[in-house]
C-alpha cells in the first residue's frame, strides 16, 4: 500500500545520507589540514550546510510539506521569515539544553552553539520542511498516533535517533582515555550524525516491516 | 491498614541487605588496628654476658649510609638475567647489571625474590616496608582525615637517631611522612600516562646529592616502570626502554657508591601480564630485591643456606639493625640472616651475631604481639597462647646460655626463626587475605535482595494477603541455627557470618519460591523492565564500574536525572496526554474511553508539569555549583560556598554570603509554613501546630544567630569573647533541643486536623441521604460503620472546600469542618523532613543553606511533576489507584545521590566533614557515639531527607487530586466528582498498605541496585589501580548511605502508620455519635 511512498522516501534518505558524506569530504579539497577531529567546526558546519541544502531541496521538490491555503507571495515570505526565526530559536533552545546538560557555560560557547546548529539542522529543519512553522503540528507529530503519513513516521524516527545519538555521544567524555574524539563537542556531534544516519537507514526498513500495522488517519 | 506485615516485610528486606553488605565487606575490607607506640633504644639492648649492655644506638652501625632505590613494580622476572635466552621478550634480560654483580662480586651483592603482601598497591606497600607491618585497606588509627603514617616506622626511627633522610620521587611518600625528611624532592605521581616526569626528576638530582655529604639515607622512588606497565603492559618496547634506563641508573649509582654505603634496589610489588597489580597472585606479589655493598658484607655465596624468597617485611628489621636504629614497634619482619655472621666475632664487638639479632627481633615482635592482642581481639586466642609458650621457651634458653657464657645452641636460631614466621603467618591470616567465599556469598545475598525487592514491589498486594513471610523467616532462622550448631560440633566455635549467610540465603530462596507459586499465572514478559527509568538506573549502576565515572559521579548523576526528568513530559506527549485531546468529532464515544479530562484542566496540568520540569532542571543546573573536588579531578575549583564564613577574608563577601544563607534559611522555613497553612494544617491547637508555628521559626532564628556568631572574626569583639564562646556552645544546642522536642511532639501527636462542629452531629446524620447500598444489601453494623466513613469525609470535605468563602454553603451548614484532613498523612512527614533538614543544615557550612533550599525546591518540583503526570495519565489508565511508577522513584532516589554531591560531599575519606562533630561542642567530646552520629547526619543528610520523604510520592498525587478525575469505587452515584484527597487511602486500606509497601520496596530496590553495583565493582576490579582510592571508598559510602537511608525510610513509613492509627482513633471518636 505504501510501496511507492517507501521507495521515494528511501531515495530521499539516500540523498540525505549522501549529503552527510559530501559534507565530510568536500572541505578536504578546500581547507588545508582538514580532519574531522582537528578542524572539527569546519566539518560540523560543512555537514550542517549540506544536510540543510539537500533536505530543503528534496522536500521542496517532493512537495511533502502541507499545501498552503494562501498562495500569495507575502504569505510565503512571512512563512519563510517565521521558519528562519524558528530555526534560530531552536538553535538557542538546543544550546540551552546542552548547557543545562553540563556543557561549559562560557568557555567553548562557540563549540556548544555549533553543536546546537547541527542538532537543529538534523531535527528542526526537517520539521520545518515537512510541517511548516507550526509548533502545534510538531507537538502532534511526536505522539503515538500523531503521524499522518509515512513521512511523519520517518521524521519521528530520524529526529529521535539524532537526539539519542547526541545523548549517547556525551558518554565517553568523562573517560580518561585521552582520545582526540573525546574533546567537547566532537563525540556529541559525531553521535548526532551517526544517529541521524542510523535513523535514515532505519526509517524505511521499520516502516516496511510494520506496513501492515501502520494506519494513518486522513487529514 | 495492615501495618505489621508491611513493616515486617520491609524490615526483613533491609536485614537481607545489611547481611549481604556485612558479608561482603567482611571478606573484602581487611581491618587492622594501628598501634601508636614507638620503639626506643632501650628496648633493643641485648643483654651481654657480663651484664653491662652496650648502648645500641650510640655504637657505630654496621652500615653508615644507605641508598634505597625503589623501582615501582619491579617484578621478579624483570631482574633475572639469562644470557642463553635467544629471543628475550621486551621485559627479559633488560637489567643485566644485577646478574653481573651477583656473579662477579658474590660477597658484595645478593639478588632475591622479594615477596610483597596483598594488597599490592603502592601506598600500602610503602607503609609495609617502612613499618614492617602488614597494612590493610583500613588501618584504624587516630586520624582518618590525613593519610600520614602514624605507626612507628623506619623513617621515624632514622630521624630519631639523627640520620638525615633525603627523599626524591613518588609524592605519595610526602603525604605519608610529612615533615620527616631532611630534604625531599617529590614529583607528581597521579598521571599514569606520564612515564618520565618522576624518573627524570630523580635522575637530575640523585647524582649531585650522592656526591655531596648532606645525607645518611637516600630514598629514590622511580615510577616509570609501573606506569609503563599500566599503560602498555610488561611486554612492550616501552618497557624494554624503561628497564634499560633503570639498568643504566643502577650502574651509575654503583659506580658512585662509597665503601660504607649499602645499596638496596627493590620493587614494591610485581605486576600481572596486563600490567596491573593490587591482588595476591604470585605475579603481583613477587618483586625483585637487590642488595649491594661497597665493602664485603655477606659471607661467601655457598657458605650457608640462603633463602630464595624474602618477605617484604623482612627488610625493615634488617635495615634497622644494620643502620643502628631500633626496629619499628609494629614490625613483623625477621632479620635477614645472611647479613649477620654466625657467631659474634671477637675483633668486632659491634656486629651482632645471628642469634643476637634474632633475639632483638623476637623480643620486639613479642612486645608488639602483647600490645596488639590487648587492644584487639582478631588474633585467635589459642594461637596466641601457643606463641606465648614458644616465646618463653626461647627466652629461657637464650638467657641461660648468656648466663653460662656459652654460645647459644644453633637450634635456637631455628626455633627463633620458626617463632617469627609463625607470628607473621598468624597475623597475615587475620589481616592480609581476601575471603573470596565470603565476598561471593555477600554478592549472592545482595543480588537476591534486589530480586526480592523487585518481586515484592510487583506483587505487593499478593504478598500482603498471603502472609508469606513467616515460614521463610522461621526456616531461615532454623537453618542458621543448624549451621551454628554444626560449627560448634565440627570446629568448636561459631563464625557468625556463615550462620547469617546461610539463614538469609535460605529464607530468600524460600520466599522467592513461594512468591513464584503465588504469583498470578499470566505473567507479563520481562521486556517491559527495559523502560527508560530502569534503563537510567542501569546506566547509573554501570557507571559505578568505571573509575572515571565514579570520579565525576556528581555530574553523571545530574546528567541522568536531567535526562529522566525530560523523559516524563516527552513520554506524556508521546501518549498524547500532554495536550488536550482533539475535538470531540474524531473521538470515539466517551463511554468507551477512560473519562477524559476537560481541556482546560489538561492545559492547566500540563503547564504545571512544564513549569515543574523547568524548576527541576534549573535546580539541577544550579546544584552543580555546590560540588567539592576530588584530588583526581585536575582542574577543578571547590565551590566557594563550602568555606565556612569565618574563613572568608573579604568582609563584604562574607556579609553577602551571610545574607544569602540567611535568606535561604528563611525561605526554607517560610515555604514549609506556607505549604502547611495552604492545606489548612495550622488551624488546630495540637502540639504539631505548636511545633510548626513556634519551634521551627525559633530554631531558624537560633541557626541564623549561630552563623552570625561563628562568622565574626575572633578579634572584632574582644570584650565579648566570653559571650561569643558561650554562644558557640549554647545556640546550636538550643537548635538541637528545639528540633528534638519538635520531632518528639510530632511523634506523640501527629494529627493536624482541626474539627469544628457547627451543628449537632446527630441531626446531620439524620438529614443525610441514605446510601444506596444500604438498601440493597442487608449489611452488618460493622460494615455499615465502614461505609459510613466516606460519608463523613464528604461532609468534611465539603466544608473544607468552602473554607475560602467562610461558610456560604449550598447544602446548608456542614456538620463538621475539618481543616487539614486532606493532607493528614503528608503534613507530619513534610514537617518532619523540614525539621530534620534544618538540623542537618546546621551541621554544614553556612553556604550550604542555598543547597538545602535547592534541595527543597527540587523535591517539591519532583513531587508536583509526579502528581501532574499521574493526573494526566489518569486519563488513560486508572487500574491501580495508588501505585507509584518507576520514573519518580528513580528520580527521587537519584536526587539523593545528586544532593550528596551538591551539599559538598564526596565518596572519599579525606572529604568527610569532621567539623560537623564540633557544632555545639567546640571543646570536643568524651565519647565517640555523639560525634559519629553528628558526622553521619552531616554526610548522609540528603539520603536521609529523601528517604524520609519517600512516602510523599504516594501522597502527592492525592494532595493535588483533580476534581472528577478518579471515580470513587465504593460509593455510588453522585460521589464521583468528590475530592477527598488523602482520605482515599483510608477508604482502601488494602490498596494503601500494598501501595506503601510497593513504593518502599521500589525505593529500596533502586538504592540496593546501586549498592550491588558498587559491590560488583569492588569485587571485579579488586586488581584495578584505583581500587583502594576510588572503588573501595565508594563501596563504603554507598553501603553506609544505603544503611542510613533504609533506616530513615523505615522511620518515614513508621510515621505514616502512626498517623494512620491516630486517624483511626479520631474517627472512632467521631463516628459512634454520627451513626447513632
Ligand atoms: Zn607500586
Ligand atoms: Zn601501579
Amino acid at each position: 500500500m505504501y510501496e511507492v511512498e517507501i521507495r521515494g522516501m528511501a531515495s530521499a534518505h539516500a540523498l540525505l545520507a549522501g549529503s552527510v558524506l559530501v559534507g565530510s569530504l568536500m572541505p578536504a579539497f578546500t581547507v588545508d589540514n582538514f580532519s574531522v577531529y582537528g578542524t572539527h567546526l569546519v566539518w560540523l558546519f560543512s555537514v550542517s550546510g549540506c544536510v540543510a541544502l539537500v533536505s530543503i531541496a528534496v522536500f521542496w521538490l517532493l512537495g511533502v510539506s502541507p499545501p498552503t491555503k494562501k498562495n500569495t507571495l507575502s504569505y510565503k515570505l512571512s512563512r519563510l521569515v517565521r521558519s528562519g526565526v524558528y530555526f534560530l530559536l531552536s538553535c538557542l533552545f538546543f544550546h540551552i539544553v546542552v548547557v543545562l546538560y553540563g556543557a561549559p557555560l562560557l568557555e567553548s560557547a562557540l563549540e556548544t552553539f555549533s553543536l546546537a546548529v547541527l542538532l537543529s539542522t538534523l531535527t528542526t529543519l526537517r520539521c520545518l520542511c515537512m510541517l511548516g512553522p507550526n509548533v502545534q503540528a510538531w507537538i502532534r507529530v511526536f505522539s503515538r498516533d500523531g503521524a499522518m503519513s509515512v513521512w511523519d513516521t520517518s521524521l519521528q524516527i530520524t529526529t529521535g535517533c539524532s537526539v539519542v545519538g547526541a545523548w549517547l555521544g556525551a558518554f565517553p567524555i568523562p573517560l580518561d582515555w585521552d582520545r582526540p574524539w573525546q574533546v567537547w563537542p566532537i563525540s556529541c556531534s559525531l553521535g548526532a550524525t551517526g544517529g541521524f544516519l542510523t535513523g535514515l537507514l532505519a526509517a524505511p526498513i521499520w516502516i516496511r516491516w510494520h506496513r501492515k500495522q501502520l494506519t494513518y488517519k486522513l487529514k | 491498614m495492615k501495618s505489621f506485615p508491611v513493616m515486617a516485610l520491609l524490615l526483613w528486606l533491609c536485614c537481607v541487605f545489611y547481611v549481604g553488605i556485612f558479608l561482603f565487606v567482611g571478606g573484602f575490607l581487611l581491618v587492622r588496628l594501628e598501634v601508636n607506640r614507638t620503639s626506643t633504644c632501650e628496648d633493643v639492648l641485648p643483654p651481654s654476658s657480663d651484664g653491662t649492655s652496650p648502648d645500641f644506638c650510640s655504637e657505630h652501625p654496621r652500615v653508615r649510609r644507605a641508598v634505597i632505590l625503589i623501582i615501582d613494580a619491579l617484578k621478579a622476572d624483570f631482574a633475572r638475567y639469562d644470557p642463553g635466552n635467544p629471543s628475550p621478550r621486551a621485559f627479559e634480560n633488560k637489567l643485566p647489571v644485577l646478574g653481573e654483580m651477583v656473579a662477579s662480586r658474590g660477597s658484595h651483592s645478593r639478588l632475591y625474590t622479594f615477596r610483597a603482601d596483598p594488597p599490592t598497591t603502592t601506598m600500602q606497600r610503602i607503609k609495609g616496608f617502612t613499618t614492617g607491618s602488614l597494612p590493610t585497606f583500613i588501618d584504624v588509627g587516630n586520624n582518618f582525615a590525613s593519610s600520614a603514617v602514624l605507626e612507628d616506622n623506619l623513617i621515624h626511627q632514622l630521624g630519631q637517631a639523627g640520620k638525615r633522610v633525603v627523599f626524591m620521587g613518588d609524592d605519595t611518600w610526602v603525604s605519608l611522612f610529612p615533615k620527616k625528611f631532611h630534604r625531599s624532592l617529590p614529583f607528581p605521581s597521579f598521571n599514569v600516562k606520564d612515564l618520565h616526569t618522576v624518573d627524570n626528576g630523580i635522575l637530575q638530582n640523585i647524582f649531585p646529592i650522592m656526591d655531596g655529604d648532606d645525607w645518611d639515607v637516600l630514598i629514590a622512588h622511580f615510577l616509570g616502570v609501573d606506569h609503563c606497565g599500566h599503560r602498555f603492559g610488561p611486554d612492550h618496547p616501552a618497557m624494554a626502554e624503561k628497564l634499560t634506563q633503570m639498568d643504566g641508573v643502577i650502574r651509575s649509582v654503583i659506580k658512585q657508591l662509597q665503601n660504607d654505603t649499602l645499596l638496596v634496589v627493590m620493587g614494591d610489588h610485581g605486576m600481572t601480564d596486563t600490567g596491573d597489580h593490587g591482588g595476591e597472585s604470585e605475579k603481583e606479589t613477587d618483586a625483585a630485591l637487590f642488595l649491594y655493598s661497597g665493602s664485603p658484607l655477606f659471607p661467601a655465596p655457598d657458605a650457608q643456606v640462603e633463602p630464595e624468597v624474602v618477605p617484604q617485611t623482612d627488610l625493615v628489621p634488617t635495615l634497622a639493625l644494620l643502620l643502628g636504629v631500633p626496629i619499628p614497634y609494629s614490625s613483623l619482619g625477621q632479620v635477614m640472616l645472611p647479613f649477620f655472621p654466625r657467631n659474634s666475632l671477637l675483633d668486632a664487638p659491634v656486629v651482632l651475631s645471628q642469634v643476637e639479632a634474632l633475639w632483638i627481633n623476637v623480643k620486639q615482635v613479642h612486645r608488639f604481639l602483647e600490645t596488639y592482642s590487648s587492644m584487639a581481639k582478631d588474633i585467635p586466642a589459642d594461637s596466641l597462647s601457643q606463641l606465648r609458650a614458644k616465646f618463653s621457651k626461647i627466652s629461657s634458653k637464650y638467657m641461660s646460655s648468656i648466663h653460662e657464657g656459652v654460645p647459644p645452641p644453633s637450634e635456637l636460631v631455628a626455633s627463633m626463626q620458626e617463632y617469627l614466621s609463625s607470628v607473621r603467618e598468624i597475623c597475615r591470616a587475620s589481616w592480609a587475605r581476601f575471603h573470596p567465599l565470603k565476598m561471593a556469598v555477600g554478592l549472592l545475598v545482595l543480588g537476591f535482595g534486589c530480586i526480592l525487592c523487585y518481586v515484592i514491589s510487583e506483587l505487593s498486594a499478593v504478598v500482603l494477603q498471603g502472609g508469606m513471610l513467616k515460614t521463610p523467616v522461621l526456616a531461615g532462622l532454623l537453618v542458621g541455627g543448624a549451621v551454628g550448631m554444626g560449627q560448634i560440633l565440627m570446629l568448636g566455635y561459631v563464625e557468625v557470618s556463615w550462620c547469617l549467610g546461610a539463614a538469609v540465603l535460605f529464607s530468600e530462596a524460600l520466599f522467592l519460591w513461594r512468591a513464584r507459586r503465588a504469583s498470578p499465572r499470566s505473567r507479563p514478559s520481562h521486556w517491559r523492565l527495559l523502560t527508560p527509568p530502569l534503563l537510567v538506573l542501569l546506566l547509573r549502576c554501570a557507571s559505578l564500574l568505571s573509575d572515571s565515572y565514579v570520579i565525576s559521579e556528581g555530574r553523571v548523576v545530574t546528567f541522568l536525572l536531567f535526562s529522566l526528568s525530560l523523559y516524563i513530559p516527552l513520554q506524556l506527549n508521546w501518549n498524547g496526554l500532554l495536550v488536550p485531546a482533539a475535538s470531540a468529532d474524531t473521538q470515539k464515544p466517551p463511554g468507551l474511553l477512560a473519562p477524559s479530562l476537560l481541556p482546560s484542566v489538561v492545559r492547566r496540568e500540563s503547564s504545571t508539569l512544564l513549569v515543574c520540569t523547568g524548576i527541576l532542571v534549573a535546580c539541577l543546573y544550579l546544584s552543580l555549583s555546590f560540588h567539592n573536588c576530588r584530588e583526581e579531578q585536575g582542574a577543578c575549583q571547590p565551590s566557594a560556598f563550602l568555606t565556612p564564613l569565618s574563613r572568608v577574608q573579604d568582609s563584604r563577601l562574607r556579609n553577602l554570603h551571610y545574607v544569602l544563607s540567611l535568606a535561604s534559611l528563611s525561605a526554607w522555613a517560610f515555604l514549609l509554613h506556607r505549604w502547611l497553612r495552604h492545606y489548612g494544617n495550622l488551624n488546630c491547637t495540637g502540639v504539631v501546630v505548636f511545633t510548626a508555628r513556634c519551634l521551627l521559626p525559633l530554631a531558624s532564628v537560633c541557626t541564623g544567630l549561630h552563623w552570625a556568631v561563628s562568622a565574626t572574626p575572633e578579634d572584632t569583639f574582644r570584650n565579648l569573647a566570653e559571650l561569643i564562646s558561650l554562644a558557640h556552645v549554647i545556640l546550636p544546642r538550643i537548635v538541637f533541643g528545639l528540633l528534638g522536642l519538635g520531632i518528639l511532639l510530632l511523634w506523640l501527636d501527629p494529627l493536624t486536623v482541626f474539627l469544628k462542629t457547627r451543628a449537632p452531629l446527630t441531626s446531620r446524620g439524620a438529614s443525610m441521604p441514605l446510601p444506596r447500598y444500604r438498601a440493597s444489601t442487608g449489611i452488618s453494623p460493622q460494615a455499615e460503620l465502614h461505609h459510613l466513613i466516606p460519608q463523613l469525609y464528604q461532609r468534611i470535605r465539603h466544608s473544607l472546600d468552602d473554607e475560602g468563602d467562610k461558610g456560604t454553603d449550598q447544602d446548608g451548614r456542614p456538620a463538621v469542618e475539618a481543616y487539614g484532613l486532606g493532607t493528614v498523612y503528608s503534613a507530619p512527614l513534610v514537617l518532619l523532613c523540614g525539621l530534620m533538614g534544618l538540623g542537618m543544615l546546621l551541621l554544614h557550612s553556612e553556604g550550604m543553606a542555598l543547597a538545602f533550599l535547592l534541595l527543597q525546591l527540587q523535591a517539591a518540583a519532583l513531587l508536583h511533576l509526579h502528581a501532574s503526570s499521574s493526573n494526566l495519565s489518569s486519563q488513560q489508565n486508572h487500574s491501580s489507584v495508588f501505585s507509584v511508577p518507576w520514573a519518580p522513584v528513580v528520580l527521587w532516589s537519584l536526587a539523593a545521590s545528586q544532593f550528596f554531591h551538591a551539599t559538598g560531599h564526596l565518596p572519599t575519606f579525606p572529604s568527610i566533614q569532621w567539623g560537623a562533630a564540633f557544632v555545639g561542642f567546640p571543646q570536643g567530646h568524651t565519647g565517640t557515639a555523639l560525634p559519629a552520629l553528628l558526622v553521619t547526619l552531616n554526610t548522609f543528610s540528603s539520603h536521609i531527607l529523601f528517604a524520609l520523604g519517600c512516602p510523599l510520592l504516594l501522597f502527592w498525587p492525592l494532595v493535588r487530586e483533580l476534581r472528577g478525575s478518579r471515580t470513587s469505587q465504593t460509593c455510588g452515584d453522585d460521589n464521583g466528582d468528590e475530592v477527598i484527597m488523602e482520605m482515599r487511602l483510608r477508604e482502601n486500606p488494602q490498596q494503601f498498605s500494598s501501595a506503601l509497601l510497593q513504593l518502599t520496596a521500589r525505593y529500596l530496590f533502586v538504592n540496593g541496585a546501586q549498592v550491588l553495583a558498587s559491590v560488583c565493582a569492588a569485587a571485579i576490579l579488586r586488581r584495578h589501580l584505583m581500587v583502594w582510592k576510588v572503588f573501595a571508598p565508594k563501596l563504603m559510602f554507598e553501603a553506609s548511605a544505603f544503611i542510613v537511608g533504609s533506616m530513615f525510610a523505615l522511620i518515614g513509613v513508621a510515621l505514616v502508620m502512626r498517623v494512620d492509627t491516630a486517624v483511626a482513633r479520631l474517627f472512632q471518636r467521631l463516628l459512634p455519635e454520627s451513626s447513632r
